[in-house]
């Protein structure tokens, strides 16, 4: 058979064609033309918004007019660091990291039995079963919880069925995590937010375990080592860059959230409620801008932090 | 392969418990006769609810204006995503990793600092609250979505591929609408729908750019911090669940089978 029996369409002719040619042969322009419309957007718009807004944070504000005086200054960034704003960042601070602990706990038994333990069928259930949560709506999930934590909702009703209304109350009559009810409390405000983020928790987790090579805990075995010693000295290790990577998200979502702290909480600011007031009814704008840099800064180091154990692979 | 320990087998199946039981309870709720709290277990079963939130202008209203945002965020997110991911999915060059983290970063940066951000920007520019301000929020995070999709696609994608449509005689525009787009296709199907869920569902930065505007997750925050008709929300809520279930699960779907893309075998 010849080429020449091929049925193929005559090349087009025109500026379409010429066009074509220009872009193949130049591939540099091509993703350069392809990058202006996003990057005009993101770039422009995005970017410089966020760096109007985060600029005023150099401003400060007159105290008795409440307008905006533009010079640049130190104040306002330095009033971070007054007793009941500094309190605010290492609340919101505290929170993060109990909910990034809890997250980690319940998610590792989950990734691990569909990591190592399931078959095919199970593992897509698995998968399903927790992007289903993970993509479902954020309010109607909040909204769940303030079902549940409320004083006549199902979790005390569940603890009095089992007789544990007592203890129930005595969590509650404790300082810090107590409060008159779970849906006014920090451990409700905790227990949402490890809800809201499990999810981002659990896959970066699983892949990092699915990497740990099976002939390395095998040989571990060989050598002698108990089950228990195998999961300390080799499974553990290698599955600390997952858990960071899932810690940026569940770390980073709840220093910026000020929904959940409004709906399920106690009437002690976090980071997001302060912006929230800061901009809205305080109209402090420079102020506002200075809290915002808090949880960028914050995860600027957790991310550095991330990077040296390799938690980026593990995303 | 050996079985696993029953306790491990308990944490795991307990620990995705966890995860679907308060949905499983919204669910519950939007039957219960119980108006003025949130009692347990409901002291009877009605489904009055889904006939008075059928009668509700009000909150069709808000889902009209939810539904109208999301497309067009969508299609925005479409284009630019793909956009963004044909020229960073194989080209190196100079200044391409700061690339790469300023598409990632509007879901990486808290929303309330996205949010108040854009609010700032329109204000100085003096624009009037819109449709069209929700929708530039919107589309910002929906981006970074469909950029993922495709960019992971276009990255199995074999270059031979492209390179034999080119030997054929096909330009550059027919090689895209005949061999790049039926290749990439089931990813941007995805990627929308699930920037569509995403829109959908978006609350933190859409109470900066909305003024008055009432998007179906404003309607729902505003019954969250003061609950005056709990039953309609609990409706709602479901409704909320099933409209953002239908488009992930097909999403899901389209991208299972992602590994089995032409010419990715070599």
């Amino acid at each position: 058979m010849s080429l020449a029996t091929l049925d193929l369409p005559a090349p087009r002719e025109g500026l379409l064609r010429r066009l074509s040619d220009i872009l193949v042969r130049r591939a540099r322009l091509l993703t350069l033309l392809l990058l202006v419309p996003p990057l005009l957007w993101l770039g422009l718009v995005y970017l410089g918004s966020l760096f109007v807004f985060l600029g005023q944070s150099i401003f400060s504000i007159d105290e008795f007019s409440g307008t905006i005086v533009r010079e640049p200054t130190t104040a306002t960034l330095l009033e971070l660091f007054r007793p009941a704003n500094f309190d605010i960042v290492l609340r919101t601070v505290g929170i993060a990291s109990a909910v990034t602990l809890l997250c980690a706990v319940i998610a590792f038994p989950i990734a691990y039995y569909a990591a190592r333990y399931a078959g095919p069928k199970v593992k897509a259930a698995f998968y399903l079963a927790v992007m289903m949560p993970l993509w479902s709506s954020y309010l109607v999930k909040v909204y769940g919880w303030k079902l549940l934590l409320a004083r006549e909702g199902a979790i005390g009703w569940l603890a009095g069925k089992l007789g544990l209304g007592g203890a129930l109350e005595a969590w509650l009559a404790l300082p810090l995590v107590g409060g008159p009810s779970l849906s006014v409390s920090y451990t409700g405000m905790v227990l949402t937010f490890t809800y809201l983020w499990l999810p981002f928790m659990i896959l970066p987790v699983q892949a990092a375990l699915e990497r740990v090579p099976p002939h390395l805990i095998e040989a571990a075995g060989d050598l002698g080592a108990a089950p228990g010693l195998v999961f300390r000295t080799v499974i553990l290790p290698l599955a600390m860059p997952g858990v960071v990577a899932g810690g940026i998200f569940t770390f980073s979502l709840t220093l910026g959230d000020y929904i959940v702290p409004q709906i399920i909480g106690t009437s002690a600011l976090v980071l997001g409620q302060a912006v929230y007031t800061l901009q809205g009814t305080a109209g402090n704008i420079p102020l506002a801008a200075a809290f915002s840099l808090v949880p960028i800064l914050v995860m600027a180091v957790f991310l550095t932090l991330a990077k040296r154990t390799g938690a980026f692979d593990a995303l | 392969m050996t079985r696993a320990p029953l306790s491990l087998k308990i944490a795991a199946i307990g620990g995705l418990a966890f995860l679907h039981i308060p949905l499983l309870f919204i669910l519950l709720y939007c039957f219960t006769t119980e108006e003025k709290s949130y009692a347990f277990p409901p002291p009877g079963f009605t489904l009055k609810w889904f006939g008075v939130v059928w009668g509700r202008a009000d909150i069709w209203a808000a889902v009209g204006l939810s539904l109208k945002v999301a497309s067009i965020a969508t299609v925005l997110a479409l284009i630019l995503g793909t956009l963004a991911a044909g020229a960073l999915a194989r080209a190196r060059f100079f200044g391409r990793e700061p690339i790469s983290l300023l598409f990632v970063l509007p879901i990486a940066l808290p929303g309330i600092v996205t949010g108040i951000a854009l609010r700032q920007a329109f204000g100085l520019m003096e624009i009037p609250f819109s449709l069209w301000t929700i929708v530039l929020g919107h589309a910002t995070f929906c981006i970074v979505v469909v950029y993922n999709n495709a960019v992971a696609r276009l990255r199995r994608l074999s270059p031979s591929l492209i390179e034999a449509s080119m030997d054929l005689g096909a330009d550059a525009f027919q090689t895209f609408r005949l061999v790049i787009l039926p290749n990439i296709g089931t990813a941007l199907l995805a990627g929308g729908m699930l920037a569509f869920a995403l829109s959908f569902d978006e609350v933190i930065v859409t109470t900066f750019t909305a003024g008055q505007q009432s998007t179906l997750p404003i309607w729902m925050l505003s019954e969250l911090i003061r609950p005056r008709q709990r039953p309609v929300t609990n409706v709602v809520a479901v409704l909320v669940i099933l409209v953002t279930f239908l488009p992930i699960l097909a999403a899901y779907y389209l991208t299972r089978h992602g590994e089995a893309v032409a010419g990715s075998g070599k």
